[in-house]
């Protein structure tokens, strides 16, 4: 998606060096997440389990966006779902890319066997759907918040392997790989200190792109009432929990639906701009 | 496509024999992904605490009834005996019984499934022609405020999560104006026009979703056949430009379009999950999301499975055609 949008601004010919006001905003939204993940128990008036009013308030001076069906304040669960929902992604994509890397890496390293089993096998999981596969994960092992991070992040980290593995792979052929090979250093060493440095850029890319991925399917499992269990607030639930609001032509259902697609929407704009920078393309 | 293979002399047979050498090689890399599925699906029974037997009867079950049902299940069988019959009873259409209700699962799934396709079948039919336009329409008129506008659009559609995109349907569609029902509640004996009618709100959300890909995979497509000399040519012989996109440009796109057009089939064969359940469409998914709520896992099997099967072979479809579409990845 950012690939392609990147090729796209192509024609556009922007000024060298200077940000894009797409990107500015990207970055804005970010940091204004950012700021929700840490200072959401100050900010927020009130805690995200605490019956504060009546069922289903409407929007008022007390409670901004009104409350839910077993009165709790709309606006705080919002923040506190923004600080759940974000943390569980960036939890299991980091858990991804740490094992997606270091195996993907390995694989292009050793060769061999190990390359081959790992690789038909990342293949084969990957030509299954994904969300049937985590569906069906979820039913095998319940849903507590360890399996979720567990399943999102086993089945992430298979795309992460297949692109760490094809980005080192040209790597690994360079002479400076050969040199320290012959030198006799470790594999871990090699990695760390070769391969890894020249693979950074498109990995990089990679995180956000997957970050915004794991975001989605999060909040799709939470909407399904898979996700993250209740009372914990999260965007996905909320969404799904007010939902009944729809039918009387209120909105406020589609404010957590908003906060989701504002943060993705946001971050593919920022990696846009990354690409196109490193890109060379001025 | 295969008999004009087999009559045309190839001066270079060895080469298209590489091509049916990928398929044949696809064929069986999909093979592995199907059983893999299968036998992680099967071992996904043996995973859970307890057995069938004792699930299907509930916790207040004497010994001896649970005993009795596991022999009648083949329970004490050794692992690899159960594995194989339940593999030859799926290939008999035999899916087992619901542990929820006890019914047959194959009846359970059978209608449902039939939904789920008469949907993704209705958005296909509204995505692809709408999509294969607006490409070629974009390519045409590539780097105006049309083209900007609409790529803008499609690429911000698929960053929204599926059901931000469904309220927002519902709430101006169905809520606001009127025009479509907000709930397909639809049975098998509702007519086809009604039918219809109460499926065109979630097919237009997923629509939205496969649209964007689709349609830009072609503008793409497209734009990147018209740098090519022949292009020129014809440019300069005076063609208008939507003559040389459908005579010149298209036919020599047609295997990455033919492929994104499929794999967003596929895609849409698993998107419906959630729409379903935003629309309470009784289609496969939300019998799946019902199933893995109740940890049903009999239906959740089949499910799951009729998903993989169709997902893997329409990605399958998709390799192949694309390589039969193009003469010049036939021969590779």
């Amino acid at each position: 998606m950012a690939v392609m949008t990147s090729t796209l601004s192509k024609t556009r010919k922007p000024k060298a060096g200077k940000m894009s006001w797409a990107a500015r905003f990207g970055l804005a939204v970010i940091a204004l997440y950012l700021f929700i993940v840490l200072f959401c128990s100050w900010i927020a008036p009130y805690g995200q389990t605490a019956i504060v009013g009546m069922s289903m308030d409407p929007w008022s001076a007390e409670h901004w966006l009104g409350t839910d069906e077993l009165g709790r304040d709309l606006l705080s669960r919002l923040l506190y779902a923004i600080r759940n929902t974000a943390v569980l992604a960036f939890t299991a994509n980091a858990l991804a890319f740490i094992v997606g890397v270091s195996l993907g890496l390995s694989a292009a390293f050793k060769g061999g066997w190990i390359d081959n089993v790992l690789s038909r096998l990342v293949d084969s999981v990957l030509a299954l759907p994904q969300l049937i596969l985590a569906l069906l994960m979820l039913s095998i092992f319940g849903n507590s918040t360890g399996v979720l991070i567990a399943v999102i992040a086993s089945l992430d980290s298979m795309r992460v392997y297949r692109l760490a593995r094809a980005a080192g792979m040209n790597i690994v052929v360079l002479p400076f790989v050969e040199a320290s090979r012959l030198r006799g250093e470790s594999m871990i060493w090699c990695i760390l200190h070769e391969i890894l440095p020249n693979v950074a850029t498109p990995l990089l890319a990679e995180l956000g792109i997957r970050f915004c991925y794991v975001f989605l399917f999060i909040s799709g499992l939470s909407f399904l009432g898979l996700g993250l269990q209740p009372p914990a607030a999260d965007l996905g639930s909320m969404v799904k929990e007010t939902s009944g609001l729809i039918s009387f032509g209120d909105f406020t259902p589609l404010i957590p639906a908003a906060a989701i697609a504002l943060i993705t929407v946001s971050v593919n704009l920022v990696i846009d701009w990354i690409l196109h920078k490193n890109s060379g393309l001025e | 496509m295969s008999t004009q293979n087999v009559t045309m002399p190839n001066p270079a047979d060895g080469k298209s024999n590489a091509a049916w050498r990928f398929v044949g090689r696809r064929l069986l890399s999909s093979a592995i992904a199907l059983f893999l599925m299968l036998t992680f699906v099967f071992f996904a029974v043996d995973l859970l605490p307890g057995d069938a037997a004792e699930m299907i009867l509930g916790r207040d079950a004497t010994a001896q009834a649970v005993e009795a049902l596991r022999h009648d299940l083949g329970l004490n069988l050794p692992l690899y005996q159960r594995y194989a019959t339940w593999i030859v009873n799926l290939a008999h259409g035999d899916l087992g019984v619901s542990l929820a209700n006890h019914r047959s699962v194959a009846d359970l799934v059978l209608g449902r499934f039939g939904n789920t396709i008469f949907l993704a079948a209705l958005a296909a039919a509204l995505a692809v022609p709408l999509s294969l336009f607006l490409g070629i329409l974009a390519a045409l008129y590539r780097n105006t405020l049309f083209d900007r506008l609409s790529s803008i659009t499609t690429l911000s559609v698929v960053s929204f999560p599926d059901f931000f995109v469904a309220y927002t349907l519902i709430l101006f569609l169905s809520i606001r104006f009127s025009i479509f029902p907000s709930i397909a509640d639809i049975s098998s004996s509702t007519p086809f026009w009604d039918r219809l009618y109460a499926s065109l709100l979630p097919a237009l959300t997923l629509v939205l979703f496969v649209m964007a890909h689709m349609m830009r995979m072609t503008r793409a497509a497209i734009v990147d056949v018209l740098s090519r000399p022949y292009v020129e040519m014809a440019r300069i012989k005076g063609m208008s430009p939507l003559y040389i996109i459908l005579r010149h440009a298209l036919p020599n796109a047609w295997a990455p379009i033919i492929n994104v057009v499929i794999f967003n089939l596929a895609y849409l064969i698993t998107g419906v999950v959630i729409v379903e359940v935003v629309f309470a469409y009784p289609g496969l998914g939300q019998l799946l999301v019902d199933s893995v709520t109740k940890r049903d896992i009999t239906v959740v099997q089949a499910c799951s499975l009729i998903f993989a099967v169709t997902y893997v072979g329409l990605n399958l479809l998709a390799d192949i055609l694309s390589i039969l579409a193009n003469p010049r990845l036939r021969q590779q």
